[in-house]
C-alpha cells in the first residue's frame, strides 16, 4: 500500500509540471475535437497526430498521445450521441439509448452522464492499474487460444440477442461480419481468399474502411435523402446536469459498468470492446422495464460509457507491464514509444518509473481535463455540428475521406469505403442493424486465428475446447444465453422489447 | 539536320539531366515505408532519415504503405517517378524472401531497384519458453530432432520475419516442427510467456525485455558477435550452430534509373547518419546491428540482395 501511494506520488510530480499539464490539456483538446467529427475515431485520430509528438520528450509525447486517446474517444460519444454515429467499435451501444435522449431535448444530461460516467470509470481504473497492474497481468496470461475463442462465441452471442430487431437478421449480420473477417490472406497457407484478384484486399478489409463507410457515409445518405430528417440535433440540448434523479438512476450503472469495463479492458486481444456490449445488456437485464432501453434509458448511456472509459484505460495494463498492444489503438502506442526510445515491456516500470508512474497518473489528469474541458464546451461541439447540413457533409466526407486515404496511402481504401456507405446505405433501407455485422467482423479475424491455434496446438481435436475449465465455462454461459433467447416466451418478450 | 537537331536536344537533356542532379535535392524527398508506423523498419527509417535530411538540407517525409508482407509499398516505390525524389527503406522480407513467398510478385528485388545502402539491422534470436528442456542451444537442437513436429513453434504469420527465420533454422536442423501461425509478434509473444507455444524466433527488439525479465529463455543470437544489449546471450557459433547467421536488415533503395549522382549524394547522407554519435546511440540502444564501413557502399548492397534472394528461395520453396 505505501508503495502505490509513493509510486502515484512520483506520477503526480512528473505529471503536474507545466509542460506536461499543458501536453496533457492540448492532447485532450485535439483529441475532442477531432474525436468529434462523425467516422473519425481515435485510431485514426492517433494516426493523424502521431507525427506532431515526434519533437518531445518520451514522457511528455507519451502523456499528449494519451491524452488524445481520451479525448478522441469522448468525442467519439458526443458525435454517437448528436449525430447518431459511433466514432468506433467500443461507441456502438452509446447509440441506441444516447442519441433516442438527443432527440427527446435531453442531449445535455446525456453527454453530461457520459462525462460523469467517464470520470469516475477513469479514477477507479488509474487505481486499478496502479494496484493491480502486476497481478492481474499474470491472470490475463493464463488465457491460451482456446479460451479467446469460447470468449469471443461468448460475446458475440450477447451480441446477437442484444441486437434490436429479428434474432435471426442480429445472426445474418453476425455471419456476414465473419465472413467479410475471412478476407484476405490466409494465416497458415499465405493464399489468397475472397479477395479477387485485389490487391488492397490482401490483408482484408479495413476496419476503419468498413465502420465508416457502413456507419458514416451510410448516415450521410440517408440525411441526404430527406434532409429534413436530419439527425443532429436542432433544439435544445437540456440542462447538462443530470437531474437528482437521474443520478440515482446512474450511480450503479457506473459502478458496474466501471468493473465489468475494467476487468475485460485486461485482457489481450481487444477485450475492451466487450465492455459496452457486456454494461448494456447487464443494466437491460436488471431494470425493472426494460422496455425504456432503446427509448432513452440514461442507465443505457451510464453504464457503457462507464465501460468503455474503464477498459480504454485498463487496456494499457498488458502494453505497460508486459509491452503487448490488446489493440490497435494500443500498437499505436508502442510505435510512439520505440520512436523515442523505450522499448515497452516490464522493465518499464523499474527502469523508467517517472514514465511509467507520469503516464499512470496523468491518465487521471486527463479525464479530469476532459470533465472541464467539456462540459463548458459541449455548447460549442454542438454549434458545431449545427452548422448547416450542405456546408458540413461535404466537409465530413473530407475529412474521412482524408483519414481513410492516410492510414494506408491507398486511394483503393476510399473507394470502397463508398462501396460500404452504398451497401450500409440499403442495410438500413431493409432494416438490418449495422452493429452486430461490425462486431462480427472485428472479433472474427481473432476468432479465426485463436481457433486455429487452438486445434493446431490440440492436434485437430475439439475437445480441447471443453477439455479446459476456463473455456468449458465460457462456451456454457453462451450455450445458455442461446437457449435462454430462444424460449418462446422469452422470445416473444425480448421482441417486444427490441423492435421498434 | 534531324540529327544534328536530335543530338542537340539529347546534350541539353544530358545537361539538364545532370544540372538537375546537381541541385538534388530542390524539394522534399517521399521515403516509402512498406510497413505501418512504430514497426522495427519504421523506426529505423525515422531515426536515419531524420540526420540524412540535415545532411541534405531538405525533409525528408516517410509515407507509410502498408500490405502484404511490405510487397504493396516496395511494388509502389519500384513504380514511382525514377527522379532521386521517391525512395524507400526495404528490408530482409521486400528484397530477400518475397520472390519464393508471393508467386504473382511484380518487381524484381535486383532488376527494379537501385541499391543505395544498408541503414542497418536487427539481430535475430532464438527464444524459447521458460519451461522449455534444454539447458543450452545443443540441447534444444537435440530435442527438435528427437521430437520433430510434437515442438509447437509460433511465428507471426507468412511473409513476416519470425516465419522466414524460423524456416530457415529448421531446414538447417534438419526436423520439422508445427508451426503455429499469429498476426503478429505480439500475440505470438504473450503465448510464448504463457506456455502454450514451444519456441521462435524474433528481432532482438521484439523480444530483448522478456529476456531481460526472465519470462522467456534465449538459446542464442544469430550475429557474429555478441549484442552489448544481451551481453550474456551466446552468439550461434559459440553455442555449436555457426550455420545460423542471420538478421533482419533494412536498406534503402532507390527505383531503377535513378541518375547516379543522386544515389551517391543519397548513399553519402546515409553514411554519415551512420557515423553519427547520437544516430548511433539510438539505433544501437533498440538493439540494432550497424553495417561496417565496407558494407556502406551501393555496389555491396546490390551483391547482397543477389545472396539474399539466392539464400531465402530454395527454402521458402521446399517449406511450402
Amino acid at each position: 500500500m505505501d508503495s502505490i501511494i509513493s509510486n502515484l506520488a512520483l506520477g503526480f510530480s512528473t505529471a503536474l509540471t507545466f509542460q506536461n499539464l499543458a501536453l496533457c490539456f492540448v492532447g485532450c483538446l485535439i483529441g475532442t475535437l477531432i474525436g468529434v467529427l462523425p467516422g473519425v475515431g481515435p485510431i485514426a485520430t492517433i494516426a493523424m497526430l502521431l507525427p506532431i509528438t515526434f519533437g518531445l520528450d518520451p514522457t511528455g509525447a507519451l502523456i499528449m498521445l494519451a491524452g488524445i486517446y481520451y479525448g478522441a474517444q469522448y468525442g467519439g460519444s458526443t458525435t454517437a450521441i448528436l449525430v447518431n454515429i459511433p466514432g468506433e467499435a467500443t461507441s456502438v451501444v452509446t447509440v441506441l439509448d444516447g442519441h433516442e435522449m438527443a432527440k427527446q431535448g435531453r442531449a445535455g444530461a446525456a453527454l453530461g452522464i457520459a462525462a460523469i460516467g467517464s470520470f469516475i470509470a477513469g479514477t477507479v481504473s488509474t487505481l486499478v492499474i496502479a494496484a493491480l497492474g502486476l497481478p492481474l497481468t499474470k491472470l490475463a496470461q493464463l488465457f491460451g487460444p482456446a479460451e479467446y475463442f469460447s470468449l469471443m462465441i461468448m460475446g458475440l452471442v450477447f451480441a446477437m440477442v442484444l441486437a434490436r430487431g429479428s434474432l435471426l437478421r442480429a445472426f445474418a449480420m453476425i455471419v456476414l461480419g465473419l465472413v467479410l473477417s475471412t478476407i484476405g490472406t490466409d494465416l497458415e497457407t499465405g493464399e489468397e481468399r475472397l479477395t479477387f484478384g485485389i490487391e488492397r484486399l490482401s490483408d482484408g478489409l479495413e476496419f476503419v474502411v468498413l465502420a465508416m463507410g457502413v456507419f458514416g457515409f451510410a448516415e450521410i445518405i440517408r440525411n441526404l435523402e430527406n434532409p429534413e430528417a436530419r439527425d443532429v440535433v436542432r433544439g435544445s440540448i437540456g440542462p447538462l446536469l443530470p437531474t437528482r434523479e437521474e443520478f440515482r438512476q446512474s450511480a450503479m450503472p457506473i459502478a458496474r459498468g466501471t468493473f465489468l469495463g475494467a476487468l475485460l479492458g485486461i485482457l489481450p486481444g481487444n477485450g475492451a470492446v466487450l465492455g459496452p456490449f457486456a454494461s448494456y445488456s447487464v443494466e437491460k437485464k436488471l431494470a425493472k422495464d426494460p422496455r425504456r432501453f432503446g427509448r432513452g434509458a440514461i442507465e443505457g448511456v451510464a453504464g457503457p460509457e462507464a465501460a468503455n472509459n474503464a477498459g480504454a484505460q485498463t487496456a494499457f495494463i498488458p502494453l505497460l507491464t508486459l509491452g503487448i498492444p490488446p489493440n490497435a489503438v494500443m500498437a499505436l502506442m508502442v510505435g510512439a514509444m520505440t520512436i523515442h526510445g523505450i522499448i515497452p515491456g516490464p522493465q518499464v516500470m523499474t527502469k523508467a518509473p517517472s514514465l511509467f508512474w507520469g503516464m499512470v497518473a496523468s491518465m487521471w489528469i486527463g479525464n479530469l481535463m476532459l470533465l472541464i474541458i467539456n462540459l463548458p464546451m459541449v455548447g460549442l461541439w454542438v454549434r458545431l455540428l449545427k452548422v448547416p447540413y450542405r456546408l458540413l457533409f461535404p466537409a465530413i466526407l473530407l475529412f474521412c475521406c482524408i483519414g481513410i486515404y492516410s492510414i494506408n496511402s491507398s486511394e483503393t481504401d476510399v473507394i470502397f469505403t463508398a462501396v460500404f456507405g452504398l451497401f450500409g446505405y440499403a442495410l438500413l433501407k431493409f432494416g438490418f442493424e449495422p452493429a452486430p455485422l461490425l462486431l462480427g467482423f472485428v472479433l472474427g479475424k481473432l476468432m479465426e486465428e485463436k481457433l486455429r491455434q487452438a486445434l493446431i496446438l490440440s492436434r485437430g481435436s475439439f475437445m480441447t475446447f471443453v477439455e479446459r475449465p476456463v473455456s468449458l465455462g465460457l462456451l456454457v454461459v453462451a450455450a445458455v444465453l442461446i437457449v435462454v433467447a430462444l424460449l418462446p416466451a422469452i422470445r416473444k418478450s425480448r421482441d417486444e422489447v427490441f423492435t421498434e | 539536320m534531324k540529327i544534328l537537331a536530335k543530338l542537340a536536344f539529347a546534350a541539353a537533356a544530358l545537361v539538364a539531366g545532370s544540372a538537375a542532379a546537381q541541385t538534388y535535392p530542390a524539394k522534399p524527398i517521399t521515403m516509402i515505408v512498406p510497413f505501418a508506423a512504430g514497426g522495427p523498419t519504421d523506426v529505423v527509417a525515422r531515426i536515419v532519415t531524420e540526420h540524412m535530411s540535415r545532411t541534405l538540407g531538405q525533409q525528408i517525409v516517410i509515407e507509410n504503405v502498408g500490405g502484404a508482407g511490405g510487397t504493396t509499398g516496395t511494388t509502389r516505390a519500384s513504380q514511382a517517378g525514377n527522379d532521386g525524389y521517391t525512395i524507400m527503406m526495404g528490408h530482409m522480407g521486400t528484397h530477400g524472401a518475397a520472390p519464393a513467398l508471393y508467386p504473382n510478385l511484380k518487381y524484381d528485388p535486383s532488376k527494379d531497384f537501385e541499391p543505395v545502402g544498408l541503414a542497418a539491422g536487427t539481430p535475430i534470436l532464438i527464444v524459447a519458453k521458460k519451461a522449455f528442456p534444454a539447458q543450452d542451444l545443443k540441447g534444444f537442437v537435440d530435442y527438435l530432432k528427437a521430437n520433430g513436429d510434437k515442438v509447437n513453434q509460433a511465428h507471426a504469420g507468412v511473409g513476416s520475419v519470425s516465419h522466414s527465420t524460423g524456416i530457415l533454422l529448421t531446414s538447417q536442423v534438419g526436423t520439422k516442427t508445427t508451426q503455429v501461425p499469429y498476426t503478429g509478434t505480439g500475440p505470438a509473444l504473450n503465448d510464448l510467456v504463457s506456455g502454450q507455444v514451444d519456441f521462435m524466433t524474433d528481432q532482438i527488439v521484439n523480444v530483448a525485455e522478456q529476456i531481460r525479465a526472465g519470462t522467456i529463455r534465449a538459446y542464442a543470437i544469430a550475429t557474429p558477435s555478441r549484442s552489448p544489449a544481451l551481453p550474456d546471450v551466446p552468439t550461434t557459433k559459440e553455442a555449436g550452430l555457426p550455420q545460423y547467421e542471420v538478421s533482419a536488415w533494412n536498406a534503402i533503395f532507390a527505383p531503377k534509373g535513378t541518375p547516379a549522382e543522386v544515389v551517391t549524394k543519397l548513399n553519402d547522407a546515409l553514411v554519415k547518419a551512420l557515423a553519427d554519435e547520437g544516430t548511433r546511440k539510438r539505433l544501437l540502444d533498440l538493439g540494432a546491428v550497424l553495417p561496417e564501413k565496407n558494407e556502406q557502399t551501393s555496389a555491396w548492397l546490390g551483391d547482397f540482395v543477389a545472396k539474399e534472394v539466392a539464400r531465402w528461395t530454395p527454402v521458402l520453396k521446399a517449406a511450402k
